[in-house]
């Protein structure tokens, strides 16, 4: 097996990226629905020796081993959701690309909604102050001591 | 000896930037003109001891001195020339120096072409600047010296990884080290703010070319990166979402939403605690990337934890930096008033829900991927954040953004009208409902598809009426609005173009992501295969040698309606020295599409190779699409009114009689 696991130290980059895509000929099906289905779970299953690549992108030896457990889960009948629980049920939820719904990732997917919803209301929380402040007062804000200090020195100087 | 003056030049630039940090801070303080002037040769002397560094592991590089550790690791006396000077920064000692060269030619520009800055706010902004100096020129030189020496010192080096023997990626690093590290920029500036106690349009208009500059830096050095990442790593996929990249998108994000703030701040004096507030959030997402890619936080939280030394100075560096900007923030943030009043439905309203779509995508970025190194922290279980997540939150944002985009700017300051916005984009809605029902029926979805296309149709058709009806086309004579169009200012120019730039990269990633075709197959010399209607010949493989690699270059024709369009020859390389392989695959980029060829392993009987070939549309739409928002970014920058600074609108006494250029 000629993996191909590269440090990519550049930028620091603690990335360990594999050149030249995964899946390889001879491991796909011959139906072309069923290997649509296999390439479309495998791009959501996590390479667990690569970072962050799935194993339909990597062609290191432990992704190619997980493609062809997926190809003969489905061969053997097992429906999508079947084989990505089987997998699980092997590697856990960190093979996952896509974070599983559950308490620990509430945070997670949660998160943004509430940062948006917290943004906007702040957003709003702004103009709804602005638009009092409209009826309180509309003109300059005051001067502020140092620029009262220079005003007056400027208006001393000045020519009568 | 050379690499010792480096050294030594390192260490004085420090001792330099201890006296810049410190001395012109308390003549501000104490308005003493002779501490402050400190500032400004300071920055110059820093600047130049750092290039004297710089210039001296360059010249090791150069000369294949491989009595330096860095070198030894890093280099090869048979690597091209090109790499032998891109060398210098593609390994942590040499790109920090980088990071630091270029944070001091930054400091060194404000000294030079900032002359008509007060000069209180021109010494804390280099004090700041130079404070941040301090903390990672200590950095390089006790975690991180470029110039240890090796004894005994060995025959030749081990070479650079091959992947980054790239010419993408050899200017990769320091195009996003000036987005990077220009945006401290900002952050001195807003931090001088802070101390001084004032924003007002005049400081908008002196931190907003630095913060433009700056970003579009950045958005080429990410551009360049995914262009490397998609030609290079061989699968054709451009963005991974890759924490990596995450590291560079944050500060990219916060930094679009700064360049529209500051504007705000500018014509409309509100809005600036929130856009110091950004310039502060920006920057300290640089570092933050700076530490995640670092500190090797990113492979495993525990790797970490083994070699702490380099990960817990930069994590000190940042909360330091944050932190005590956060604190200053609290404390005299609030001081910070904004005076220009609006309403929602308004140019500052449009510009706000930008900062709030920016803001937003930022923290997600952020939380997705810090999310799985605080849960592995706290042994709280292993997930993985993909890109599926990403996607997930980044679209729902981004769609209606760009219908916002397109219609942000009819409206007028202060108080827009809406109606007659819409009003003008009438015709521009009926093209979008037209082209997309047409879309819908000749690729039958996706809607996700459909919906980012006609985004990035209506974002390009509103930014072209837009910028008719400032020039009055049709409306006027065309001799008027040629007279128009030339006496627009180089800041509308800039805005259209980034738009306009944004709107065919959007089309091109939308498309790139939903139609790709691929066919993996092994195929003989003589066979073809037929990808999305072109039909790739395969011609044979041959063994080639190039100057420190040998390679299998595959050749295939392309042909389309029986016609040869193209010859592709990807390569599969070997480098030995590195002991590693790596992928070129071969493109041939057209208006609507690329064509794409990789050649893998031949098979047990060597007569047959895997060869993997796609279509995949648009791609040179996205490349297109960065470099115009980037021309635009550069023609904004170029606007008159950045350059002569702003009308001082408060002369201090003693400089009363030097009165700037009025904008």
């Amino acid at each position: 097996m000629k993996a191909v696991v590269a440090t990519l130290t550049l930028l620091g980059a603690a990335l360990i990226a594999t050149t030249a895509a995964g899946v390889e000929p001879n491991e796909m099906l011959a139906d072309p629905v069923m290997e649509t289905r296999a390439r479309d779970i495998s791009r959501n299953l996590r390479c667990l020796v690569c970072q962050n690549q799935s194993i339909d992108d990597s062609n290191a030896s432990l992704a190619r081993d997980l493609r062809v457990i997926v190809r003969e889960r489905l061969v053997a009948g097992d429906s999508d959701t079947a084989v990505i629980d089987y997998v699980v049920a092997r590697y856990g939820d960190f093979v996952l690309l896509k974070p599983p719904f559950k308490p620990i990732t509430y945070a997670l997917w949660f998160g943004p909604v509430a940062i948006a919803l917290i943004g906007a209301a702040a957003a709003a929380a702004f103009l709804r102050r602005r638009r009092t402040r409209d009826a309180a007062d509309a003109g300059p804000p005051p001067l502020s001591q140092d620029e009262r200090r220079r005003l007056e020195a400027l208006l001393k100087d000045a020519p009568e | 000896m050379i690499a010792e003056t480096g050294h030594f030049a390192l260490v004085l630039a420090l001792i330099v930037a201890l006296v810049q940090g410190t001395v012109p801070m308390v003549g501000a303080a104490r308005r003493h003109a002779g501490l402050m002037a400190v500032a400004r040769p300071a920055a110059v002397i820093q600047f130049a001891l750092v290039a004297i560094a710089f210039a001296a592991l360059t010249h090791a590089y150069v000369t294949s001195d491989f009595s330096l550790i860095n070198v030894a690791r890093n280099s090869h006396s048979a690597k091209p020339m090109l790499y032998k000077i891109a060398g210098v920064w593609a390994n942590h000692e040499g790109s920090m120096l980088l990071w630091v060269l270029i944070l001091a030619a930054f400091g060194s520009a404000v000294a030079l072409f900032g002359r008509n800055l007060p000069p209180t706010l021109a010494a804390r902004v280099l004090g700041v600047q130079a404070l941040i100096a301090v903390g990672f020129l200590a950095f390089t030189l006790l975690t991180s010296n470029p110039f240890e020496r090796l004894f005994p010192v060995p025959m030749d080096g081990r070479g650079l990884n091959p992947l980054l023997q790239d010419p993408g990626l050899a200017f990769h690093p320091p195009f996003l080290y000036l987005g990077y590290v220009g945006f401290s920029m900002a952050y001195s500036f807003a931090i001088a703010a802070l101390i001084e106690g004032r924003v007002d349009a005049t400081w908008a208009r002196w931190v907003r070319p630095w913060t433009l500059a700056a970003w579009s830096f950045l958005t080429f050095g990410i551009g360049l990166g995914s262009w490397w990442a998609y030609y290079e790593l061989g699968w054709g996929g451009w963005w991974y979402w890759d924490p990596v990249e995450n590291a560079s998108f944050m500060p990219w994000l916060a930094g679009t939403a700064l360049l529209h703030s500051s504007v705000v701040v500018e014509k409309r004096d509100t809005l600036k605690g929130w856009t110091v507030f950004l310039a502060i959030v920006t920057f300290g997402l640089s570092l933050l990337g700076t530490f995640l890619v670092r500190s090797g936080v990113l492979t495993s939280v525990h790797a970490f934890a083994t070699d702490p030394a380099r990960g817990l100075f930069i994590l000190g560096l940042l909360v330091l930096v944050i932190g005590g900007s956060f604190a200053l923030f609290a404390w005299r943030g609030p001081a910070l008033r904004g005076v220009g009043l609006f309403r929602p439905i308004s140019r500052e309203g449009s510009l706000l829900i930008n900062n709030l779509v920016m803001t937003t995508a930022a923290a997600s970025v952020l939380l997705g991927t810090l999310y799985p190194l605080f849960l592995d922290a706290f042994d709280a279980g292993k997930v993985s954040v993909g890109a599926p997540f990403f996607n997930a939150v980044f679209v729902p944002l981004m769609v209606p953004m760009l219908a916002v985009m397109a219609v942000g700017p009819f409206l007028g300051w202060k108080r827009g009208d809406l109606a007659g916005a819409l009003g003008r984009l009438k015709a521009a809605a009926a093209v979008v409902v037209v082209v997309g029902l047409a879309t819908w029926a000749l690729s039958g979805g996706p809607v996700v598809a459909i919906l980012g296309m006609t985004a990035a149709l209506w974002l390009a058709v509103g930014t072209l009426t837009e910028f008719a009806g400032r020039i009055a086309l049709f409306r006027a004579t065309p001799a008027a609005s040629l007279s128009r169009l030339v006496h627009l200012p180089r800041s509308a120019w800039g805005m259209t173009l980034a738009h306009l730039g944004l709107a065919v990269a959007v089309a091109g990633i939308t498309a790139s992501a939903t139609w790709r075709t691929e066919s993996i197959q092994t195929l003989g010399r003589g066979e073809a295969v037929d990808v999305a209607g072109y039909t790739f010949t395969f011609l044979g493989a041959s063994e080639v040698s190039g100057p420190n690699y040998a390679a299998t270059r595959g050749v295939f024709t392309v042909a389309r309606n029986g016609a040869t369009i193209a010859t592709l020859r990807p390569e599969t390389r070997r480098y030995p020295v590195e002991g590693q392989q790596t992928t070129e695959a071969a493109i041939r980029s057209m208006f609507l599409g690329d064509l794409y060829a990789v050649i893998g392993d031949p098979t047990a009987d060597g007569e047959t190779f895997v060869t993997r070939l796609y279509f995949n549309p648009l791609v040179p739409w996205i490349w297109a699409g960065v470099l115009i928002v980037v021309v635009g970014g550069l023609v904004s920058l170029s606007d008159r009114r950045h350059r002569v600074g702003a009308p001082q609108r408060r002369p201090t006494v003693a400089a009363a009689g030097s009165q700037a250029a009025p904008a």
